[in-house]
């Protein structure tokens, strides 16, 4: 159907030859990259809601004192009580708020991942870049080396890193470097792949002919075409390293007392599932919110970074 | 399964009827910035073993309009009025019905020989499925007629390439057998999209032999669709010029070639590299380029590039009527003051290039 | 064909050996495996903690130790455990029971990811293909153990009262001291299987099946499909034999990439419905900083994504001729 579509040169400059010219193309007015790429996140109604969603609960999270009476440590005088208005989700045995509980956990996994995610994305981009760019044996051998690493299950290196470094305190921040330690690989990867590619491209080769240096080539003219799917992947990591990270301080290998996870909680509240099932439900429902409106977020950015999966309405 | 027809001069006997008739054929695609009018209204017919050329620039919608013949459009398209393939309508028909005239009485050769045969088949399985599609016929039968259909479309020890993959092949080798899964049930039409465009300079010529021995093997009509009016010279009868989702054209070889009515042929025809021209001459493409077919303006959509354009032009869209007897016609305001203009003939330029080959 | 195959073996053999360096290495620089016993009040006397060190050959140099540690592997030696486990026979008894609930698990995922993608695929945009979408969504973003235990806690109890007897099981790999035939322990460990089956399987259908959509999506807007249906296939011949058939090949890889994180949920839902697999030996031994059990399982883990990768290898290479031949 190559037909329909009527390349315009200047849309093609404009975007970065990266782009596939697509139907899209047959737009009227010219829009700018970032315009374009917002209205197609606007679009996709699901992305929206959940951006939304979770930053109001990461906000709530973080300033939990100023608008909840509760603190996680905060001992009442009600226990084992199911939700209500004063708890809305419940207390445990001891007398806890699980709300203050759940959004101590919250904010603790979400400041996990979100680190995690920065930690690995710069490195694994790094990584990612030099191997795809410099290709040859270096490649090989960097790419090995990751294989190499994926040839264990990541949830073992996690467990025997959590139970070991600085003695298995279960410190977020020594949690969140573990659990950045093997996140980088899928990112390391994913830039590799594209920066083979990129740098097969024609406006590479003129930019080489015009005497640019690597670094300007790596920097100016490839990074930039890599933005999309670096945003894309990182927002992934955050979902995977929630999940990682809850799962590790479930197993009792991640993050310990006095810090709390939503994944400790899960824990504490399975003994009590048939009891006390408020214990169990809401902590747990927290998690998939999280990470499923991040994984919403991160699909809505993939449609509107990658014009190659352009939607034509029905 | 050849066509007992009286052969007649193509397109002239009275009495004979058309293989394919299409009216008003139009086709768009939603998009997220609004209907994309891709075509506006195509008519052409095709009379048994005649071969018209469609030609326009990527974009003028003649791939489109064939695939909606073919019913092999996305179902996002919006496809509007009649295509007959001798009584049976083709246009809206159930995939059911599709199914039984794909391939046994239409059949279609498409522009990328390289994606078009599926990779993890070998092209002899690949060919045999087309025979057993449309005649029970044992396993082994259908794959001698494979054999046979490989030999006819030019491949070399085709018994022992048969079982070889698509990817053991060359471009011009898979086109080769693309043209021969196209014939394998002798069709009645054979659509031709492009068929040489993906391919290299060195092989165009040997392709379009193939087809036309194809074509002539089983006494079917075709439709070329191409953007090379040197290729359309050669091989066909009639020729119809796209512009925009219209046909802007349409009439014998000669009378296009001799005697265009119409601005946007004539651009054509004078972009052609010749070798008349004085050394170090420099080409004479049209300026500007093709519209887009999303919220097309009002009038001839050629006007913004035309050198004959007048008011009216602006303001309304010319309609394809007739401007010679014999059925030339031509969709300009100022066909009437084009008669005058005689170009010189394009087709001079081959034959001096076959002499000098020669 | 078998030099292909045989060409793949031999390339993992040397992957096995760099992989097990880094496995020692990991342990050995991460751990310490004196440290229970130094921590100990009343402290522990020196000889006892000499006599451990020797034990686990500390007193050599990493080099040897290493070396040591590889010629016994392959001799199917795993080396002393601290608490005095014969790691071997452990190991295998643990494999079969843990390998049991992986496989069925990555079959019943592959069989779900293929189906529900390509049904969305074929009906891309439609009711089927929301619903899909949303519910693998879901299961994306559902952390193992808690869908476990949700299983486990709520439909397990439903299930058996609304049959009136128990016929999942919640807890443990099969019945201890059951009596009976084959027929009888066949059913028993059926039905111990079927939610920690369904935990893991859910995990990764959800992936796979977005992946088996996206790849159906493209080869039916391929132009050799385009060219099926132009030969006059019937709709389901150019579905099966021709679009599954070529969308299946990517989906090979992706299973195979993913067959460590099978495993590593597999050590989650063992936890939750309290199994006696590998995952309750690696949860163990790193709660004891046993090294040898740990370094055993971590080799044993890496054997099997690497015979997973083998199988995936071969896999592609019967489904894509390009690869046989290249």
């Amino acid at each position: 159907m190559t037909d329909v579509t009527v390349p315009k040169p200047d849309m093609i400059k404009a975007d970065g030859p990266q782009r596939d010219v697509s139907s899209r193309d047959f737009t009227v007015r010219r829009r700018s990259q970032s315009a374009l790429v917002l209205r197609r996140f606007l679009q996709h109604r699901l992305a929206v809601i959940s951006l939304v969603v979770f930053l109001v609960l990461v906000l709530l999270s973080l300033f939990a004192e100023t608008w909840w009476q509760y603190t996680s440590t905060t001992i009442t005088d009600d226990l084992s009580q199911g939700p209500s208005l004063k708890h809305p989700m419940g207390t445990d045995s001891t007398g806890h708020d699980l709300l203050a509980k759940v959004l101590a956990g919250a904010r603790v996994s979400v400041l996990v991942a979100l680190l995690v995610a920065v930690l690995s994305t710069a490195f694994g981009t790094v990584f990612g870049a030099l191997s795809g760019f410099y290709g040859g044996r270096a490649d090989t051998l960097m790419m090995r080396f990751v294989d190499l690493i994926l040839t264990v299950p990541s949830l073992a290196i996690l467990i025997t890193l959590g139970a070991t470094i600085a003695g298995g305190g279960g410190d977020p921040i020594v949690i969140a470097l573990i659990l950045a330690s093997l996140s980088w690989l899928q990112i390391a990867r994913i830039i590799r792949g594209l920066f083979l590619s990129l740098r097969e491209k024609e406006y590479v080769e003129a930019a080489r002919c015009l005497g640019a240096s690597n670094r300007r080539i790596i920097f100016r003219h490839l990074l930039p075409n890599a933005v999309g799917p670096i945003i894309v992947n990182a927002t992934i990591v955050v979902a995977v390293a929630i999940l990682a990270e809850t799962a590790l301080s479930f197993l009792g290998f991640g993050i310990k007392f006095p810090s709390t996870s939503l994944g400790l909680l899960v824990a504490e509240g399975q003994s009590a599932a048939s009891t006390r099932p408020w214990l169990f439900y809401f902590p747990g429902l927290v998690i998939v919110l999280i990470a499923l409106t991040i994984n919403f977020v991160g699909d809505g950015l993939r449609d509107a970074l990658d014009p190659q999966q352009n939607r034509v309405r029905a | 399964m050849t066509l007992t027809d009286s052969p007649g001069t193509a397109g002239t006997a009275a009495g004979v009827k058309p293989v394919l008739e299409v009216r008003d054929l139009s086709v768009s695609f939603p998009t997220d910035d609004g209907l994309v009018q891709a075509v506006r209204g195509v008519s052409y017919r095709l009379m048994p073993r005649e071969v018209l050329g469609i030609v326009g620039e990527s974009g003028s919608g003649k791939s489109v309009t064939s695939l909606a013949i073919m019913g092999l459009l996305p179902r996002t398209a919006r496809i509007a009025g009649s295509a007959c393939l001798g009584d049976q309508e083709l246009i809206g028909a159930p995939y059911s019905t599709m199914q039984h005239l794909r391939g046994r009485r239409i059949s279609m050769v498409f522009q990328d020989p390289i994606s078009s045969l599926n990779p993890v088949y070998s092209i002899g399985w690949q060919l045999a499925e087309a025979v057993r599609a449309h005649h029970d016929v044992s396993k082994q039968a259908a794959a001698d007629r494979a054999v046979d259909l490989l030999q006819l479309v030019g491949i070399p020890n085709a018994k022992e390439r048969a079982s070889n993959y698509p990817h053991e092949f060359s471009g011009g080798m898979r086109q080769r057998v693309v043209i021969a899964i196209a014939i394998a049930n002798d069709p009645e039409v054979l659509i031709a999209d492009e068929p040489t465009t993906a391919l290299d300079v060195t092989v165009q010529a040997q392709i379009l032999e193939t087809l036309d021995l194809a074509r002539r093997e089983t006494n079917a009509a075709m439709v070329l669709i191409t953007h090379d009016l040197g290729v359309v010279a050669g091989v066909a009868d009639r020729v119809l010029v796209m512009y925009a989702g219209k046909p802007v054209e349409t009439g014998t070889v000669d009378e296009i070639y001799y005697s265009s009515r119409m601005p946007y042929t004539l651009g054509l025809l004078a972009s052609l590299p010749r070798l008349d021209d004085r050394k170090g001459g420099a080409l004479r493409p049209i300026p500007g380029s093709p519209p887009s077919l999303l919220n097309l303006a009002p009038g001839c959509p050629f006007s913004p590039r035309c050198t004959y354009r007048g008011d009216v032009c602006d303001e309304q869209e010319p309609e394809l009527l007739e401007v010679a007897p014999g059925g030339h016609r031509a969709a300009c305001h100022f066909s009437d003051q084009l008669e005058q203009r005689r170009e010189a003939p394009v087709l001079e330029t081959d034959a001096t290039l076959q002499e000098e080959l020669a | 064909m078998y030099a292909f195959a045989l060409r793949r073996l031999l390339i993992s053999v040397p992957l096995l050996l760099v992989s097990s360096m880094i496995v020692y290495a990991l342990v050995h620089f991460a751990g310490d495996p004196l440290r229970d016993l130094e921590g100990r009040n009343p402290p522990v006397p020196p000889a006892v903690l000499e006599e451990r060190r020797r034990l686990l050959g500390l007193d050599k140099s990493l080099p040897e130790q290493y070396w040591n540690w590889l010629t016994g592997i392959v001799t199917g030696d795993f080396g002393p455990s601290v608490k005095g486990i014969d790691i071997g026979a452990d190991l295998s008894r643990r494999l079969g029971v843990t390998m049991r609930m992986v496989i069925l698990a990555i079959l019943l995922a592959v069989i779900l990811a293929m189906v529900v993608g390509v049904l969305s695929a074929v009906k891309q945009y439609s009711g089927v293909d929301y619903t899909a979408t949303l519910l693998g969504f879901i299961a994306l973003s559902m952390p193992v153990f808690w869908l476990a235990a949700l299983l486990k806690e709520f439909l397990a109890i439903r299930i058996n009262q609304a049959i009136g007897k128990t016929v999942v099981y919640t807890i443990g790999e099969s019945t201890p001291g059951l009596e009976g035939g084959l027929l009888t322990k066949l059913a028993d460990q059926a039905g111990h299987l079927v939610l920690p089956t369904i935990a893991l399987a859910a995990v990764n259908y959800a992936a796979w099946s977005r992946y088996q959509r996206s790849s159906m999506l493209d080869v039916l807007n391929s132009d050799f499909i385009r060219l099926a249906r132009a030969k006059g296939l019937s709709r389901r011949r150019v579905m099966v034999r021709h679009a599954l058939r070529c969308a299946l090949i990517p989906l090979t890889t992706v299973v195979a990439l993913d067959a460590g994180a099978i495993l590593g949920g597999a050590v989650i839902t063992e936890r939750v419905f309290a199994w006696h697999g590998m995952g309750e030996m690696l949860l163990n031994a790193a709660n004891d900083q046993d090294v040898n059990r740990l370094l055993a399982w971590l080799m044993v883990s890496a054997v099997i994504v690497v015979l997973f990768n083998l199988v995936a290898d071969l896999l592609y290479a019967y489904l894509d001729p390009r690869i046989r031949y290249a």
